[in-house]
Parts: C-alpha cells; structure tokens; sequence
C-alpha cells in the first residue's frame, strides 16, 4: 500500500494525462479530467506526508532491484511536502484553468500537456537516482516549452525561442555533471552517492563536479548570473501556465539544489556553500531592484521570483538544520504566493483591457472593491506584513543567519525586504488607488457565471492557505522542523534506501580514478 | 584511449560553445546537436572503455569478466539520445515558426518580448 502511495505522485498525472489525450476532442471530458487529476494528486500528496511524518522514510524500488543498482523512489519529509504544495498548486491553477484558457489553447491540449508538467514536477520530488532526476527535468522542460509556446502569440515564439536556448544548455550541463560524478563513483543513486563521494581520493575533482550542478541547477532555479531568461519569458503565456510555472518550476531547481548540496556534496562546503552563499545575496538584490524598475505588473512579479529565489538559497547556503528548515518554510509560503500573485495580475489584466502597465492600471478599489481585499493577501505576505506567512519565513531565516554570524546576508536579506515593501507600496497605489486611465474593460461581471467562479475561487483558497499558515505557523514549523532535521542528519535517508548502514568502500567502477581498462 | 576521448570531447564542447556564442538561432541548434554528442561521448568514456567483451556473463560462472564493457552508460546514452532528439525537433519547429511570424532568425532581432526600453 506505501509503496503505490509513494508511487501515487507520478502516477496520477501520468494516467490522467493519458486519458486527457484519449479524450483529445471533447475539451470539457478533459477540462473534468484535469479537474478530477488534480484533486486526487492532493488527496495523495496529503497522506503521503502524514504517512510519510508518521511512519518516516518511505522507499521504492521498483522492479524489485535492490537500492544501488535499480530506480529508486524515496519520500522523505521534503519531498512530501513538497509534492503536497505542488499539488495544492496544480489544482488550483487546474481550477483556474477552467475560466482562463481560451478554446484555441484548449483544442492545442492544454490540459494534458499540464498533466505532463505535474507529472515531471512530482517525479523530480520522488525520484532517488540522478540520472532519472534528469530524466524528470526533461519531461517537465518538454511539457513547459509546449505549454510557453501554445497559443502560438507572436511574443509568446520569441519568448519561447530564448527559454528553450537557455534551457537546453542547462540540461546539457546537468547531464555532463551527472556523467562525470557516476564516472569517479561508479553509481548514480543519490543515497549511495552520499557513502561514496567521500571516499573519492581526488576531492578537487568532486569539488569541480559540484561547479557544473550549481551551474546547471543554477539555470534552473534563476540563480544570479543566470537569470535573464525569466523576466524574458514569463509574462507571455496565458495565466494558467504564468502562475504555475511562477509557483513551481524555478522551486523545482531550488529543490534539486537542496538535494543534492545536503545528500552528495557536504565536504568542501566552505567552497561550493561559499559559493551558494554569495549567488543567494546577489540574486536577492538583483531580482528586488529589477522588480523596481520593471513598469508592467506581469515584469515585476517575474523579477520577484528570481529575488525570493535568492532568500532560499541563502538557507541551504548557511546549512544549520534550522537554516534548512527555514528554506524549507519559506519555499511553501514562496510557491502559495507567487501563484496566487501570477492569478491575481491575471485577473487585474483582464480588467484593465489586456495590458498590466501601470500606465493602464488604476480605480481597481471603486471597480471591485472585495478582489483588492483578496489581492491584498499575497502582497502583504510578499512584503512580509506580520500576520501572513511571509513574515515567518523571514523571521525563520533572520534568526538562522544571525545564529550563524552571516551578517552581511542578514542585512541583505532585510534590504530585500524593505525594498518589496516599496515595491508592493508602489502597486498598490498604481493600482487601487490611481485614477484609471479609461474605463474598466472586461469584468467579471460579464463573464459567464460558472467561468467567473472558476477564475476567483483558486485565490480566495490560496489567499486562505496564507493567512492559515500565518495565523497558525506551529503546523508547517513542526513539518519544515522535521525536514531541516532529515536534511541536515541524512543517516536515516541513507539507510532507508539502501537497507543497511554501509561502510564507505574505495571506487570500483570507472577510468577515471581506477583506470581498469585493458 | 581515453586520451584520445577526453580531447574529443574537450574540442567537441569548444566547437559547441563557439556556436553557442552566434546570434543567429540555427548555430545555436547546431551547437546543441554537437554539446549532446560530445556529452553522450563523455558519458561513454566515463564508463570505462573496452573492446571485443559483451557483458555477458560466461556459463558455469557468476560474475562478469572483469574486463567487460560496462553496459549501464550505453542505457544512459540511449536514454539521452532519445530525450535529446525529442528536445531538438522541437526546437527545430519552433525556429520554423518563429522564422514564419518575424521573418528573421536572428535572436538579436527579436524584440517582441522584450523591448528595447524594458529593464
């Protein structure tokens, strides 16, 4: 039964976006589909953490192969949350979906193609091997150019055009890297990397291996150098797919850096943490002031994506299990209010006749006062206000980096964050308080009952997963206490893959430390 | 050998990057076609090179031959060449259209995204 469940995240996805395709000519079977798929993900999502913190590690081998030679799934307390979250999120915006995508989107398989995306967003949580993690970056990398691309907007090509360049380069890296680690340890799954990297003779070697992941996932995730690709393409594609990939996809880097800078790489930390350290700070700045210049909604949004980006690494950069758990608690809050910031500009989008430049926005107060109280929520949390969950994961972060003596990150991380609140200062008058510049376009009110429903109701529910975790931060504290715990100690993730505690063996496989070769 | 191999590589990567650095987004394609291939080389000659021993093992014995051909890195080139090949048509397409809706291919050219005076 707990190893279904384990395998319940990739499954789900998968059949329903099988059967969405089976269904390829009648948009509403797959708009219920789609809706149904979602649904089920969370249900699963949620008892595969409460049976993950129950019960602790839960491992699959599949096709029974023991650990080191066969695909191992492994949820451990992260990788549980995290699917949760990215379940949460896919039905919402799945929700969403249901008002927002136009019938020429629809006809081009929106629905399946996002049900690709779930399904490589879960398998990279699940996965417990490299090279299948590489594997799952590329189902979702696939199913993101398609979903960039569809609609087929002249801006839309051109966006899409510099994320694949980028993109395809990134993957390319990781491959490399991936390659040249399971050259030097003869093994690709994660649990037995971490007993055998340390036994490498040639550390300097590891150390460069570690280089080519932060650059790869650093492409992933919008680390600081390399970052332009975002603020270039995000704000095109329709609103569904601006909000997921907001939400989910950088988080996924930011999850496979996590991963891989806790399980494998934990030698020379002062190096390539001390490299992480000082990316984290500059990415912080970077995306805060970006969002400042930036004069279209949409832009700003996307530059605050790759700033918060920053706020997380910093947490695996300081490495204390209560900098882990704070990466940890801000990614959920991060991911809950990016997509619920993507819907709403969405909506104010909608009504200020299909353009978020400021020059267009204003009067959003007298149009519809109750959706400024709903937006109200995801900007007080990204400023940091008190009661919302934005202020925790600050707190959380503040108090792990002035515990580790990180000063200067501290003090940057407080710039950001004052620099937001200007930022949301700066919206908020731009749009609810300025006199519109015309007369409101397409409301809601115009909007067929049920679609107008279908659009509101993914922010009223992620609006209320803010302001639960913000009034009830004990909850998600606990859980994100028990992922800093397992990643800081990953003995038990060790043992549970691979069954016994090992001993740390010299290499046996591979020409570039043994040189077997004949 | 693996010499031989690693200067491969190191020249294919080269050759890629020069690519890479073009604006005109064909070169960039034909850089990717060449980063995959020497990465799929890579990936060969991380995982120990030999000649003339299938990885089979010999009757009455248990264990491979010691000089046998690893055959885990050819599943894994396998895998990459497939996903890689998958990636490029795509992109090969998407070049197609973007050539049909803007009439260029020079990715310094297109501005639609990202205008000039956006930050």
């Amino acid at each position: 039964m707990n190893a279904w469940l384990t395998a319940a995240p990739i499954l789900i996805p998968m059949f329903t976006a099988a059967l969405c395709m089976v269904a390829w000519k009648y948009p509403v079977a797959q708009r219920a589909l789609s809706l149904l798929g979602s649904l089920t993900l969370v249900i699963a999502g949620g008892s595969l953490l409460s049976t993950v913190l129950d019960q602790g590690i839960q491992v699959v081998q599949m096709g029974s192969w023991a650990a080191p030679f066969g695909i191992t799934l492994v949820a451990d307390p992260l990788s549980a949350l995290m699917i949760l979250i990215a379940a949460l999120m896919g039905f919402c915006v799945a929700l969403h979906a249901l008002g927002d995508i136009d019938p020429v989107r629809e006809r081009g398989g929106h629905h399946a193609i996002f049900q690709v995306l779930m399904t490589g967003v879960c398998g990279a949580f699940v996965t417990g091997d490299l090279f299948n993690l590489y594997v799952w970056f590329e189902v979702m990398l696939i199913s993101s150019f398609v979903l960039l691309s569809l609609g087929g907007l002249r801006e839309q090509i051109d966006a899409a055009i510099k994320y694949v360049c980028i993109n395809m380069v990134a993957t390319a890296c990781l491959l490399l890297a991936v390659a040249l680690l399971y050259g030097v340890t003869g093994t690709l799954n994660m649990a037995d990397l971490s007993v055998r990297v340390p036994a490498v003779p040639s550390q300097p070697v590891i150390s460069a291996i570690a280089v080519l992941f932060i650059i790869a996932f650093g492409m992933k995730a919008a680390l600081f150098p390399f970052f332009f690709w975002l603020p270039a393409s995000y704000h095109t594609p329709s609103v569904s797919v601006q909000a997921i990939f907001a939400g989910l996809l950088t988080k996924v880097g930011v999850y496979a850096l996590i991963r891989v800078f806790t399980l494998i790489f934990t030698g020379d930390t002062a190096w390539t943490h001390g490299i992480l350290m000082v990316m984290a700070g500059i990415t912080m700045i970077v995306g805060v002031l970006g969002s400042l210049a930036a004069h279209d909604l949409n832009r700003a949004w996307s530059w605050q994506v790759v700033a918060h980006i920053g706020s997380m690494v910093m947490g695996l950069a300081i490495a204390t299990p209560l900098a882990l758990a704070a990466a940890a608690f801000y990614m959920v809050h991060d991911i809950v209010v990016k997509t619920n910031l993507f819907l709403g500009a969405g909506l104010v989008r909608r009504m200020a006749g299909g353009s978020t430049d400021y020059a267009r926005l204003g009067g959003l107060f007298k149009s519809a006062p109750w959706l400024c109280l709903l937006l109200f929520v995801p900007l007080g949390s990204l400023a940091g206000f008190p009661p919302l969950s934005g202020f925790w994961g600050k707190l959380l972060l503040v108090r792990a980096g002035l515990d580790t003596q990180h000063y200067v990150m501290v003090g940057l991380l407080l710039l950001t964050g004052l620099l937001t609140i200007w930022l949301v200062g700066r919206v908020w008058a731009e749009m609810v308080w300025k006199a519109p510049a015309e007369p409101p376009g397409d409301t809601l009110s115009t909007m067929p009952f049920v679609r107008s429903y279908a659009v509101v109701m993914p922010l009223l529910l992620l609006s209320l997963i803010t302001v639960s975790i913000g009034l009830q931060p004990e909850r998600l504290l606990n859980v994100a206490g028990q992922v800093g715990e397992s990643l800081y100690d990953t003995s038990a993730y060790v043992q549970a893959v691979l069954g016994t505690t090992p001993v740390p063996q010299p290499t046996q496989l591979g020409a570039l430390e043994t040189g077997t070769a004949p | 050998m693996e010499v031989i191999m690693a200067l491969t590589v190191g020249g294919m990567v080269a050759g890629a990057v020069y690519l890479f650095l073009s604006r005109q987004y064909l070169r960039v394609m034909f850089g990717v076609i060449l980063l995959s291939n020497a990465i799929n080389v890579a990936i060969l000659t991380v995982g120990r090179l030999t000649t003339g021993h299938a990885p089979l093992i010999a009757q009455g014995t248990e264990v491979m031959d010691q000089a046998a051909a690893n055959p885990l890195p050819q599943a894994l080139i396998l895998t990459a060449i497939v996903i890689g090949f998958g990636l490029l048509a795509f992109a090969l397409v998407l070049g197609y259209r973007a050539y049909q809706e803007m009439g260029t291919l020079d990715t310094g050219a297109m501005r639609v995204a990202e205008p000039e005076d956006t930050p």
